[in-house]
This record gives structure tokens, sequence and C-alpha cells, in this order.
């Protein structure tokens, strides 16, 4: 499974994915500048990213804790989510995502 | 007046306050020094909350309880506490020891430091917008330090957690506030919430809808904030900006201090958890040796190893009498003794 990050000088690079990794764990674990400052329980807004739209309909929707959370980050949009509270899976085999400003 | 003590730790988390106490069993003093105004570091700020289920014998805890219990744990050893400051400077005297300074100009001489510092002091994030350096402690407030500068100015407060609700319900007494947030719920206390829905219902605090997408400077000591609410934009020119997006951790000064980093993390021994610098350690998620894991438990560990080479420095003469805290009843007086 491969998932598609752009960062936030436009580069885009192809990451291999598990299932057994969140986002935000498969970006930071390619060595990807992003912050993840709580680790990755919902307690931040640093690994703050947004789907590709086409990609949106697919991914469990957006709790409280993380709405809430969305509140700290930068130029939230209708497609910005926190990549650690999604679980990698094989319906998301090919996600397009890009790092928020930070 | 320069406070004098044997260690000074600096970061109150879970590792730092554990510390207090593996010091305190071998009868070095400690003083604290935090960037935060209370105690607990990620546990308390980030997460007080949220239950954290590998703390030996803890099946489950909150951040928030650790932290009071560490406190507690802490308290038979009259640790002194300096918050709300960080360290600015340390310097190495003749005598040996270290003389060191925080951002309120506090002095404290000391024979070791200890560096429990998790991911650095918490500082209020930033706005990711380039070129506006030049504004920011001008017309961007990230904090409001005195109040005194904002009567009767226009105001543009930005978030939805208790920071930003507080300000503006304090604020409104005083100066044209206007409250823009993302959407209509907060994350602050339902009391500044109500409060806050109260004044704007008053016309006391105008509320909007929105996010800030850039910042002009006019010239004129005031600012054109343009903001988005989906595509709408509109632009507001203020006298002062105050966004209040939560705080971030930053090594700061740290980093100047000369001692060996490893991106951005402390290099330590793993037998005492001493820095490149003698009589300087790390304990915690600010060090790093190889196969470090960033647990809170690790940190407890290291901070009874490095304790022990502390007492070398505090106690160059003494004997080091390892003592366990069920039978030795010096210690079990200590203990109890508050």
């Amino acid at each position: 499974m491969k998932i598609s990050v752009t960062d936030r000088d436009g580069n885009k690079q192809i990451l291999e994915a598990d299932n057994n990794s969140t986002l935000m764990e498969i970006i930071r674990d390619e060595g990807i500048d992003i912050e993840a400052a709580c680790g990755g329980c919902c307690a931040c807004a640093t690994c703050h990213v947004y789907i590709d739209n086409k990609w949106m309909h697919k991914l469990d929707p957006i709790d409280d804790d993380e709405e809430s959370m969305l509140d700290q980050a930068f130029d939230v949009k209708k497609n910005s989510r926190l990549s650690c509270q999604i679980q990698m899976n094989d319906e998301l085999d090919g996600l397009e995502l890009e790092l928020a400003p930070e | 007046m320069i406070e004098k003590t044997d260690v000074v730790i600096i970061g109150a988390g879970p590792v730092g306050l554990f510390a207090i106490f593996e010091l305190g069993l071998l009868n070095i003093s400690c003083h604290v020094i935090d960037n935060l105004d209370k105690p607990g570091g990620q546990c308390a700020e980030l997460y007080p909350e949220k239950p954290i289920y590998d703390i030996p014998s803890r099946v489950s805890i909150s951040g928030q309880e650790l932290t009071d219990d560490l406190l507690e744990q802490a308290k038979p050893f009259k640790p002194v506490y300096h918050l709300s400051q960080q360290v600015e400077k340390i310097e190495k005297l003749e005598s040996g020891e270290w003389l060191i300074i925080t951002s309120v100009n506090k002095s404290i001489k000391a024979k070791c430091i200890v560096i429990a510092a998790g991911a650095g002091s918490f500082v209020p994030r930033k706005l990711p917008i380039s070129d506006i350096a030049h504004l920011e402690e001008k017309n961007i407030l990230y904090a409001v330090r005195n109040k005194s500068i904002l009567e009767g100015k226009k105001l543009l407060i930005v978030g939805g957690g208790d920071s930003a609700l507080d300000w503006t319900n304090e604020l409104s007494k005083t100066s044209n506030v206007t409250l823009m947030h993302r959407r209509k719920e907060f994350k602050a206390s339902p009391d500044s919430v109500s409060k806050m829905l109260e004044l704007e219902k008053n016309k006391k605090v105008n509320f909007l809808l929105g996010q800030i997408k850039g910042i002009e400077d006019l010239k004129n000591d005031k600012i054109k904030v343009i903001t988005k609410n989906n595509e709408e934009i509109e632009n507001f020119e203020v006298d002062y900006l105050l966004p209040f997006f939560g705080l971030k951790m930053e090594l700061g000064p740290i980093a100047n201090w000369g001692l060996n980093l490893d991106e951005n993390l402390i290099k330590v021994d793993t037998e005492k958890f001493e820095t490149s610098v003698p009589s300087i350690f790390a304990i915690g998620d600010i060090n790093t040796y190889p196969g470090k894991l960033k647990l809170i438990l690790s940190g407890f560990h290291e901070a009874a190893l490095m304790a022990q080479e502390c007492f070398k420095y505090c106690y160059p003469d003494k004997k080091n009498i390892f003592r366990y805290t069920t039978s030795s009843k010096e210690l079990q007086k200590k203990l109890t003794s508050i």
C-alpha cells in the first residue's frame, strides 16, 4: 500500500504504508517534518493535513475531539484532518494528502 | 539576591518532579524551574484528562492525577518551584558551581543542573505567515503582558479556547473587541463561553466567523487583517491582533549551552545520564542514547541513576550508602515528616 504526501515546499513523495499505522506515524517515520508534538493522542494540532477531496468520503467522519483540536490549527479547510486520528486501511491505498502550514 | 541549592532541575514535568524525590532520598536539595505557570509539563498542559496506561502499578491514571501524586511524593523534600520563567543563561563559576539566571532575572547557584525539559519549553504558537516578524510584539501579541496599552484600542482576538475567551471577556471592558473563530463552538470553560455570548448579545463584543488569511502593515501603527470565512474575504483594520492558537514546544536557550546535541536532543551516557558537560545531566524525553524510548517510566529510571552521580558532586567527601526506603529508618522519618 502507498500514500502520497506533499510537503510544505510542494514536493510530492510516495510512502510505503501499512495497516498497523496512522497516517501521522507513516509520515513521521519516513523522516518528513511533521511535528506531532503530543505523540498521537489528539492533544495538539501539529499533525494537521489536508486530505485530497476525492478521498474524503472514504475516511471515518471526524469526531468532536479532533474537531475541537483543529481549533488550534491554522488555515483549517473542509478537508482538514489530524493525521494521527486516521488509521491506515486497505480502502485508503493510494490516498493523497498535503501537510498544512505550521 | 542569589538563592542557593544543590541542584537546579529545569522542567517540572513528571520526570523533573520524580527527580526531586530521587535526589531528596540522597539528601540533595532542589529548585525547579518551569516556563508554565503550573507543574506537570505536557501531562498537565497537553493531556490532563487523558488516561495513561503504562505507569507501573497504575492501571490507568490521568496526566493531572500523575502530576498531583508526583508533587505529593516530592513534598517531604521541600523543593522550591520557580514557575512562569525560563532559564536564559547558565554560567560556570570559579568555585565549580553553576549560576543559573532565569527570564525574570532570578539567580540561583547550584552544584549540578538537571535538564528534564521534555520537548523544550511551551511557548505560544505563532502565525505561519511570512513577513510579519516586524509586527510581532508590536501589533501582533501572542500574550498580554501589559493590559494598559490596549485601552480604547481596536482589537481582533482569534481562537476558541480559554485564553481567547478570557481575554475577550476581560478586554471588552476597556477596548473595542472583535472575537474571531472558525466555528461558533468553543473549547473554553462553559462559564467563559456563556459570558462571551452574553457580551455579544449586549453588543459589547463583536463575534465573527472566520480565519486569518493574511496581514498587511498599514504603516500607521495599525494593521490590516485579511480574514476568510469559506470563500468570503473581509478586511479588518485594527490596532492589535491577538491570536491564541495554543502552545508549542521549543528547545529555546538550552541549544546554546555547548552541550552535544543530536537533532535537538541532548546526548547522554546510560550510566549517569550526564551530558557532554560535567555536572549537567539530561533525563526524560529531552535526552538521547542508543535504544532510548520516550516513556515516562524510562525518565523515572534515568532520574534514579542521575541522582547517584549528582551525590558525588554535592557531597564529594561522603560515601553514598545505598539504602532502600523499606528498610532505612532515616528515610522513613524524612518521608513521613509532613
